[in-house]
């Protein structure tokens, strides 16, 4: 061999080098049985929140028998209130309620992840004031601040996304900015700083790939609070307007059937529910796999 | 009672990695008796720490003991339960770990830790511990036992801090201490003390120790005995002064020869003009000045060591040429050329000439790129290379090294060892075709055999290439086996410069004799007498506050 030592891990090249969707293949098969029930009412929530056109025997807001049918052949859930199809609400409600809250998220990590890593990488004076501002906003009780705004702005689907975003992007930046902040004080960023190399570089090519993994576990848990924030928005009548299927303010529409012993006004809730603990058992298998616990580093 | 404290018999002990486990100790066995001294040597990664921690029956999380006996004071360790392990943990057998500032909590007192320990497991009463520190504290030769062991970690030097840990180890009078290369995150200056102090004091109460180092010297003083281990199996074994006088295997012998290597006779500038020249500089951050008018320069094909104590001012020195820290007064000249403060204003072609290796390979390199990208973004950057050519370069640079291309150019630095790591640093530094080179402590994180060939590499380039180093380190062998010119800094003033044989022969500086001296040597006997010569001529302590 060469002048250099060998290293132990050398005997590894002789293996066939695996592509990274291989190996994140085997990780998922090994992982604990929650992880997998997440990954599986993702897989669900997801192909039924873009296929609901197709899956459902009607239409969305279509009104095709009596008021609080029954459980039945024709209507497989029953109807609500005004006479439409369960089980079509309910898929509908996935895509919407899902779909929103999805891109709210998305907007919240743009916007929160940016100014996370501008302040970390530029610090100084940027630093202060963008956590001042986001220590004030996120001093306001986060559910009555958006009524508030909402009430002030209006409830169409664009304003309640860029409000939901804009209050959680507080959580983000604060998230973004601590693990940034890590990485900045290593060498290679500084050696990559000392090159010469602009903002755009430092932030994508140096600092991100380093922070994905509790960034991706971020994404999960505040999708599951922007969900429920968008489904209690619903319920108390300022978020998805009807008749947009929408499952906080389908709960809220059928509630009075609690009072015949009917379980159908649960079913949304019951949705919300479920994704919710699926999207946080994922969210932890994934903390406790980057989290490095296993190697007892 | 027997004489026989410790008797370890065919230890095997797996380690797993990527749900694959493999072997850290392959069947070692060890004795040791009351009262003695044992020495473990070896490379990082040989086992050694594994197998002083296995003395009391642990094991880091993701190892296992898959077979062999530990017989503790007849007691058989591996059939016991964890409460009885508890009971002798701390009690009959004590671990003094490298980093003391580590291994105390920064939110407690000193005295308050050391008496848990005795409080904890019954053996005193809090009054009597408390007492007993203050005693153990002054044995150890803190400065003012009676009221040291009320401050916290963080308000008193890393030597001094060793030293209360070793007197911590020591609070319930065990027969057995493990001291886990306790003096290797110290100064050369503090590492006497610390030294002296652990070899009295270990005779004093009679205790049996374990001695872990990767220094042959050091352990040289230290241990009556000494095993060379390698890959986790024994190499050699004998008392120490038959094994420093007639080791018997070769690999024991390269030990040794490491500190061989020695540049053939000072370079002589190849320039009449320096390549970098900083000029009376002084700064420092806020108030303070660290660096207090600084003056010196390095020639191309020469190589300068700067050389003092952690706290001199040698990576600060670094930090004004790169620009990372504007100097309050002076200036840094490139090429006759006076380069702006800070770097963020000088252009491409004043970055690409200061280049830079940093100590830790683990955090000089982005973990999530390959050595591919590593080394190419500054053949991209500054050179504009692309696609073929760039790919070719990365080849050429890659073997310049020592590297295997094909084998290494898709890696993650994390497949790679420190010493490969510290390669691939050396080699991006490379990329940029610069003219001087920073490299600040690129193999005090090094075992030796791999620090020398790091070390015959940079020499080997700069004869090829004529580049200018500036060798930052606090090693003194190191200083002797590469430099033409010596810089030695003390408290951010320089003490003394000049080329290496005129600093290095009498008469030296006060300081610069101290350093000098402080340099472990093979020799068995040299601390006694180093010890001895120091009081007989009341020299100055060690300066070093941290």
């Amino acid at each position: 061999m060469t002048g250099a030592e060998t290293t132990s891990r050398d005997p590894k090249i002789n293996r066939p080098r695996r592509t990274r969707l291989q190996g994140a293949l085997r990780e998922v098969l090994k992982a604990p049985m929650t992880a997998k029930f997440g990954i599986l009412v993702i897989l669900v929530y997801g192909f039924v929140a873009i296929f609901a056109p197709v899956l459902t025997p009607y239409g969305e807001t279509e009104i095709v028998g009596p008021e609080f049918d029954v459980w039945g052949e024709q209507f497989i859930l029953g109807t609500d209130g005004l006479g439409r199809d369960m089980l079509t609400r309910l898929l509908f409600g996935a895509r919407n309620t899902v779909g929103v809250a999805f891109i709210t998220t998305c907007l919240a990590f743009l916007i929160g992840g940016l100014t996370g890593l501008l302040a970390a990488i530029y610090g100084g004076w940027l630093d202060q004031i963008s956590s001042r501002i986001v220590d004030v906003l996120m001093a306001i009780p986060q559910l009555i601040f958006a009524l508030m705004l909402l009430a002030i702005f209006g409830t169409s689907i664009p304003t309640l996304v860029i409000v939901i975003a804009t209050l959680d992007a507080t959580r983000i930046f604060r998230v973004t900015r601590a693990v940034s902040l890590n990485v900045v004080v290593l060498d290679y960023f500084e050696a990559a700083r000392l090159r010469g190399e602009r903002i755009f570089w430092l932030c994508v090519r140096e600092i991100l790939p380093n922070i994905t993994a509790p960034l991706m576990a971020e994404f999960g848990l505040r999708f599951c609070f922007v969900f429920l924030m968008i489904a209690a928005l619903s319920f108390l009548g300022l978020g998805i307007q009807p008749p947009t299927a929408d499952w906080g303010s389908m709960v809220r529409e059928n509630a009075v059937l609690i009072t015949f012993g009917d379980i159908t006004p649960v079913l949304p809730a019951i949705a919300i529910a479920i994704l919710t603990l699926g999207v946080n058992f994922l969210v932890d298998w994934f903390l406790h796999k980057s989290s490095g616990l296993k190697d007892g580093h | 009672m027997t004489d026989r404290l410790l008797e370890i018999r065919n230890l095997e002990i797996d380690g797993e990695s990527d749900e694959v486990w493999h072997e850290i100790i392959k069947g070692l066995d060890l004795d040791l008796d009351r009262g003695e001294v044992l020495g473990l040597i070896g490379e990082s990664g040989a086992g050694k720490s594994t197998l002083g921690l296995a003395a009391m029956n642990f094991v880091r999380p993701g190892c296992r003991i898959r077979g062999g006996t530990i017989c503790f004071d007849g007691q058989e360790l591996t059939e016991q339960s964890e409460t009885t392990l508890r009971k002798l943990r701390g009690v009959r057998i004590a671990y003094v770990a490298q980093s003391a500032a580590a291994s105390f909590n920064p939110a407690h007192q000193l005295i308050d830790q050391f008496s848990e320990i005795p409080v904890v497991h019954k053996v005193k009463n809090r009054q009597d511990a408390e007492a007993d520190a203050k005693d153990l504290y002054r044995r150890v030769l803190l400065p003012d036992p009676n009221g040291i062991g009320y401050r916290y970690p963080h308000q008193v030097s890393g030597g001094q801090l060793q030293r209360a840990m070793t007197a911590m180890a020591l609070s319930c009078r065990p027969d057995l201490i493990i001291f886990d290369e306790p003096t290797t995150a110290l100064d050369v200056t503090t590492q006497i003390e610390v030294l002296a102090t652990i070899r009295d004091i270990v005779r004093e109460f009679n205790t049996a120790a374990i001695y872990i180092s990767h220094d042959l010297a050091v352990v040289a003083q230290m241990a009556d005995r000494i095993m060379v281990l390698r890959y986790g199996e024994l190499v050699e074994e004998s008392t120490t002064r038959q094994m420093m006088s007639e080791p018997k295997m070769d690999y024991t012998k390269s030990l040794w020869a490491v500190r061989s290597f020695k540049k053939e006779a000072e370079t002589a500038a190849t320039e009449i003009n320096p390549v970098v020249k900083v000029d009376n500089v002084t700064a420092g951050y806020g108030k303070e000045d660290i660096l207090k008018n600084v003056t010196f320069e390095i020639h191309r094909g020469q190589t300068v060591a700067i050389v003092g104590e952690s706290g001199s001012g040698k990576s600060t020195a670094a930090r004004v040429i790169t620009g990372l820290l504007p100097p309050r007064l002076g200036e840094v000249q490139f090429n006759g050329e006076t380069l702006p403060k800070s770097f963020k204003s000088r252009n491409k072609d004043q970055l690409r000439h200061v280049q830079m290796i940093y100590q830790m390979a683990d955090t000089a390199l982005n973990p999530r790129q390959r050595i591919r990208n590593i080394i190419g973004r500054p053949l991209s950057f500054y050179l504009n290379l692309r696609g073929k050519q760039k790919e070719e370069r990365i080849r050429e640079l890659l073997s310049l090294i020592e590297l295997e291309p094909d084998l290494y150019i898709d890696r993650y630095p994390d497949e790679l060892s420190g010493g490969q790591k510290q390669r691939v640093s050396i080699a991006r530094a490379l990329a940029a075709e610069p003219e001087f080179i920073i490299c600040d402590e690129v193999t005090s994180a090094l075992d030796q055999l791999v620090a020398e060939g790091i070390l015959r590499l940079l020499d080997r380039l700069q004869r090829e290439f004529n580049l200018a180093y500036m060798f930052i380190t606090h090693d003194l062998a190191t200083v002797k086996a590469i430099a033409d010119n010596v810089v030695v800094m003390l408290q951010g003033e320089i003490v003394e410069q000049g080329p290496k044989t005129d600093v290095f022969s009498p008469p030296h500086h006060e300081y610069t004799e101290l350093l000098l001296s402080s340099v472990p040597e093979m020799d068995p006997d040299w601390l006694n007498e180093l010890i001895a010569h120091r009081e007989k001529h009341g020299v100055m302590r060690s300066t070093s506050t941290s």
